[in-house]
């Protein structure tokens, strides 16, 4: 366990991100800091209209514009594939989800805002641009399909022309449960039903995404930088499926990554068209998406339209929960999009709570809209947020205290399988709501709710749990639940031989400190100083192929890999110091980097070892081979799943209708923790960016199609004054029963449990000083707060 | 952006000279115009840089007591340099934007633009200043002549602006969520001829003056005195962040708030 000195620096240490050093005094190596000799630039002509048939494309003019290298249009990918989706749902009728083509450049129809046109490779971007003026086309316009209530209705226009209508899957979960359900809900005492939004969100990584590919003639190779979260993935996915490229002629590099929080998973067209367009030019080409391109192109988050009953009987216990949802699948299937409201949500809907029926129906639809996949938490926050919402519904249509309610129904005994297909293996719901009380001073709230009226504002107290299934996940149950990929992890630990180590991990760093934190991991398991240790990622030449990082799954499963390899290299290292002390192997004990054989003085140190691999002189070659490398892959048996309990208080000006965030308190259990400075970092940013949702953030189209909230200027992004000084504890820990390293993850969970506590705490506000406002939509900004208080 | 030339007068005359060729388009602080031409969604063939004319800078109090701010002036500038003789206008221009904005957005720049989310044209409005360009003066009153409407011809420029210093005075503004530009903004000066109050954010006309809050407030400068007073919705901006009701409402808080503050 944990050693509290100064010096060490493997597991429990709160040492200093490595990585800050770089990223904070300019020296980070992002995608467009990447440039390669000889390089074009392209820019992309986008659709002005949601929904449209290109009636005519003539790039004759622009091909002769100075600096024009080529120009490509949807017809220069009639052959090409479609981007691919990496995830197949089968509806509760037992079909397969509906799969329109996706193509590179839009061919026949746009579908969205921001569907690509055409692209314009040319010397400069300026010529670039001034070249896709000169392309003269007709787009005759179309009714477009905005709202997924009206999309589903007959005669909607039609997304696909190619589909029967605008529904890609209607999928019940689980589908056994819901005759039980409805008896349920029917006999129960009591039923709290509740309509909520769950509202689209642009993810906005400070880095806008960037992809550079270049060709080699010399052997058909080609590299592409593009700003991922995967990029082993990027290449299976556009190798195999969009240019036939196979793996060991394709490289991908995503280097120093500028936040990704999903939308940097996906496979996008734009880095498909790059690697195409370097064979097709010859020359290396580069894009750099513009912030105003992000908002039409990077895929969106949530917009689900959902409704969810809770049944209770007599004496408040949860019987059954019934939901029914419309997912926002945007105009097409991003890599990932049938899987956040299905299994990412589902699964989810029994959170906490030992409710003993649970239905989720989910209709995904398709929008003429920017295509949707996961962001930050992708359906456990839908899941989280409407189950947690309902809970405090009813607790105030009863009458009784909502922690008290929450409480009496918590799940209390494991490994505990929900009615929804998951297994819980460990938590202790009742101690992080104990922790919760006593930091957020609960007991102090009506004092300073006195306060606040006494200023003249009103006060509210919004408290919420929340449970998550990440560390995703066993790739045998993800592949029947239809991925089309593994979700496995892999490390190769490459000890050199001088005792330095690179650890390669298919796992991908985008801001969580992997670089730092990984390391701990190894130190402690070798005993020596974590500076000695260095990660390697984001290159598909560098490392075994892995699966990214998303899920809150890196230290998980990724971790759990790279203690496999550490583990063999400690198996042979101690072979070789068996033979350089002339003892048995059973007898030597590796501590502090030394190894020792048990019951002498003898030892030799970590270094003698490693170098003895590398300069085998005196060396057991009979038995084991020279070097000291070592690769893992680890894939786990289940879902890990964190828990936590939040509180918010907000103070809210009944006269603008503004609210403030005065105290926001997280008590979470993510397990065993490698470095507490950094989970307490990623809680800290997942809270913002939940509060961001709860209170500002809101991606609007209007019934046209036309993005509303394209630039910041519209598109409320969360800043520093917006967020209070966070009181967060992960000291309960239940350490997950399942990987060496008893870790549960933390990414996500800020994300997923702040817009319950927020908005919990806005209706409680608008339920003092004689208020009564039984819900609002996200996000409360002042003018709805204001209207919600006009009733 | 697409490809211009760019003039960098010293003198006030150079610039005048300067605006009079094709296409050109005077640069205050390029808070707003050089966003535009990124977007390209301008093409001026020459721009026209105002930030290197001395005599266009500087805050000073004139002999017949007027503060007097070259149109060149940044908010920083003003935010410091006014303090002292007006503090209503320089909390105003302390609160524009953030500190980048702060040091390159000037007074001039802003009026010229008249963007009805912009603070100074409250400050102008409710100030009764007088707006000095190149060849005339030009009262608040006539200067302000609807969203991004002004009276200033073609190449003149805002040389400088000419603030009557009120006795007390406050601007209080509701931040739009997203762009922290004013959503609604009110600005409040109570001088010895009486009490304007001039609404920025909230019209689709731009600034405008509410005179029943002027008559009200000239007859007993209190809070109470606004009570049962709220202006008309017709003409407020509705969008994603407000209905026009609620901006109409605002502007009735505002206002109280803005007296309450008035020092």
């Amino acid at each position: 366990m944990p050693k509290d000195t100064a010096s060490h620096t493997g597991i429990g240490a709160s040492t200093k991100r490595r990585e800050d050093v770089r990223f904070l005094t300019g020296n980070g190596n992002y995608t467009d800091d990447i440039s390669v000799f000889g390089q074009a630039y392209v820019h992309f002509l986008r659709s002005d209209v949601a929904h449209g048939r290109i009636t005519s494309i003539d790039t004759s003019a622009a091909e002769g514009m100075p600096g024009v290298v080529k120009i490509f249009t949807g017809k220069d990918f009639e052959a090409v594939g479609s981007i691919p989706c990496g995830w197949q749902v089968t509806d509760r009728h037992g079909a397969v989800m509906k799969e329109p083509r996706h193509p590179v450049l839009a061919y026949g129809k746009v579908r969205h805002v921001g569907d690509p046109i055409a692209a314009i490779v040319a010397d400069s971007l300026a010529e670039a641009r001034d070249a896709a003026e000169a392309i003269v086309y007709d787009i005759e316009e179309l009714p477009a399909a905005v709202n997924m209530k009206d999309a589903l209705k007959d005669g909607a226009p039609l997304v696909h022309d190619d589909l029967s209508d605008n529904l890609c899957y209607d999928w019940g979960f689980v589908e056994e449960n819901k005759g039980a359900v409805n008896e349920a809900i029917k006999t129960a005492a009591h039923v709290t039903t509740l309509e909520l939004v769950n509202n689209r969100l642009v993810a906005n990584p400070m880095e806008p995404r960037v992809a550079v590919a270049e060709w080699n003639k010399s052997n058909d190779e080609y590299t592409l930088y593009t700003t991922s979260q995967n990029p082993h993935v990027i290449r299976l996915l556009m190798g195999a499926f969009v240019l036939g490229i196979p793996e060991h002629k394709l490289r991908v590099v995503a280097p120093d990554v500028g936040g990704g929080f999903g939308t940097k998973i996906f496979h996008y067209a734009e880095e498909a068209f790059c690697t195409f367009a370097a064979k097709a030019c010859k020359r290396p080409v580069k894009w750099t998406s513009t912030r105003s391109e992000a908002f039409m192109s990077d895929a969106h988050g949530r917009d689900h339209v959902t409704k969810i009953e809770l049944a209770l009987d007599k004496d408040n216990n949860f019987t059954a929960i019934r939901t029914e949802t419309l997912a926002n699948m945007g105009a097409y299937l991003s890599t990932f999009a049938p899987s956040v409201p299905t299994w990412l949500h589902g699964t989810l809907m029994a959170g906490n709570y030992k409710t003993p029926n649970i239905y989720v129906n989910v209709k995904a639809v398709f929008t003429n809209t920017v295509p949707v996949d996961a962001y930050r938490g992708a359906g456990r926050p839908e899941a989280t947020y409407q189950l947690e919402r309902v809970i405090d519904m009813a607790a105030r249509e009863l009458g009784v205290d909502p922690i008290a309610l929450r409480r009496q129904n918590f799940i209390t005994e494991f490994p505990y399988a929900t009615p929804v297909a998951v297994e819980y293996d460990t938590g202790d719901y009742p101690a992080t709501m104990d922790k919760l009380e006593e930091i957020a001073d609960l007991a102090g709230f009506a004092a300073r709710r006195k306060e606040s009226e006494a200023k003249g504002k009103l006060r509210g107290l919004g408290v919420n749990c929340y449970i998550e299934a990440c560390g995703i996940a066993p790739s045998n149950l993800v592949g029947q639940l239809g991925a089309r990929a593994g979700l496995y992890e892999s490390a190769t630990v490459r000890v050199n031989a001088t005792g330095s180590i690179s650890v390669m991990t298919g796992s991908h760093s985008h801001g969580q400190g992997h670089e730092t934190a990984f390391p701990q991991v190894v130190a402690e398991m070798l005993g020596i100083d974590a500076s000695m240790i260095d990660i390697v990622h984001g290159d598909t030449a560098r490392g075994p192929m892995g699966m990214g990082t998303y899920g809150s799954r890196s230290l998980a499963v990724g971790g759990s890999a790279m203690v496999r390899a550490t583990e063999k290299i400690i198996n042979k290292a101690k072979k070789i110091a068996a033979h350089l002390m002339e003892a048995s192997e059973g007898d030597i004990e590796l501590k502090d980097g030394q190894f020792t054989v048990a019951g002498t003085d003898k030892s030799v140190a970590w270094g003698d070892v490693t170098l003895a691999a590398y300069v085998p002189h005196n060396y057991p070659l009979d038995d084991i081979e020279p070097g000291l490398e070592e690769t893992a892959f680890y894939d786990p048996s289940n879902f890990t799943y964190p828990s936590g309990a939040y509180a918010c208080e907000v103070e809210l000006d009944p006269e603008t209708g503004k609210v403030t965030i005065e105290r926001f308190s997280a008590a979470d259990d993510f397990g065993n923790i490698i470095n507490p400075m950094i989970v307490s970092g990623q809680v800290h940013g997942g809270i913002a960016q939940g509060i961001g949702q709860a209170l500002l953030e809101n991606c609007a189209y209007d019934e046209n199609g036309q993005l509303l909230s394209a630039s910041y200027m519209d598109y409320a992004m969360p800043r520093a004054a917006d967020v209070p000084f966070y009181a967060v504890d992960h000291s309960c820990q239940t350490p997950c029963t399942h990987n060496p390293l008893g870790v549960k993850g933390c990414g996500e969970a800020g994300a997923i449990g702040s817009p319950p506590a927020v908005i919990n705490a806005v209706i409680d506000a608008l339920n003092s000083g004689g208020h009564k406002v039984a819900h609002m939509d996200m996000p409360a900004s002042p003018s709805r707060v204001w209207a919600a208080m006009q009733g | 952006m697409y490809a211009f030339e760019i003039e960098r007068p010293t003198t006030l005359a150079d610039a005048v000279a300067a605006l009079g060729r094709e296409e050109a388009q005077a640069l205050g602080g390029g808070q707003t115009l050089i966003p535009t031409l990124k977007q390209r969604l301008a093409m001026p063939s020459v721009l026209v840089s105002l930030s290197g004319i001395a005599e266009m800078r500087g805050v000073s109090v004139n002999d017949a007591g007027l503060l007097c701010i070259g149109g060149g002036t940044t908010h920083g500038t003003v935010a410091k340099e006014a303090a002292a003789h007006y503090p209503g206008l320089a909390d105003l221009a302390s609160h524009i934007g953030d500190p980048a904005v702060r040091n390159r957005g000037t007074i001039g720049g802003s009026l010229a633009n008249n963007d009805p989310s912009a603070c100074y044209p409250a400050a102008a409005l409710a100030s009764g200043a007088t707006i000095v360009t190149n060849t005339r003066e030009i009262t608040a009153d006539d200067y302000f002549q609807g969203m991004f409407t002004t009276a200033l011809e073609e190449g003149e420029i805002v040389t400088e602006v000419k603030f009557p210093i009120p006795e007390v005075s406050c601007y209080i503004k509701f931040e739009q969520p997203a762009s922290r530009f004013a959503l609604v903004g009110v600005f409040v000066a109570k001088s010895a001829d009486g009490v304007r109050v001039a609404v920025t954010g909230a019209s689709n006309n731009g600034v405008f003056r509410w005179s029943e809050a002027e008559a009200a407030l000239s007859s007993e400068f209190s809070v109470g005195a606004l009570d049962g007073l709220s202006v008309a919705s017709d003409d407020m901006i509705a969008d994603l962040h407000g209905s026009a009701a609620y901006r109409a409402h605002l502007v009735g808080v505002m206002t109280k708030r803005a007296v309450a503050g008035a020092k």
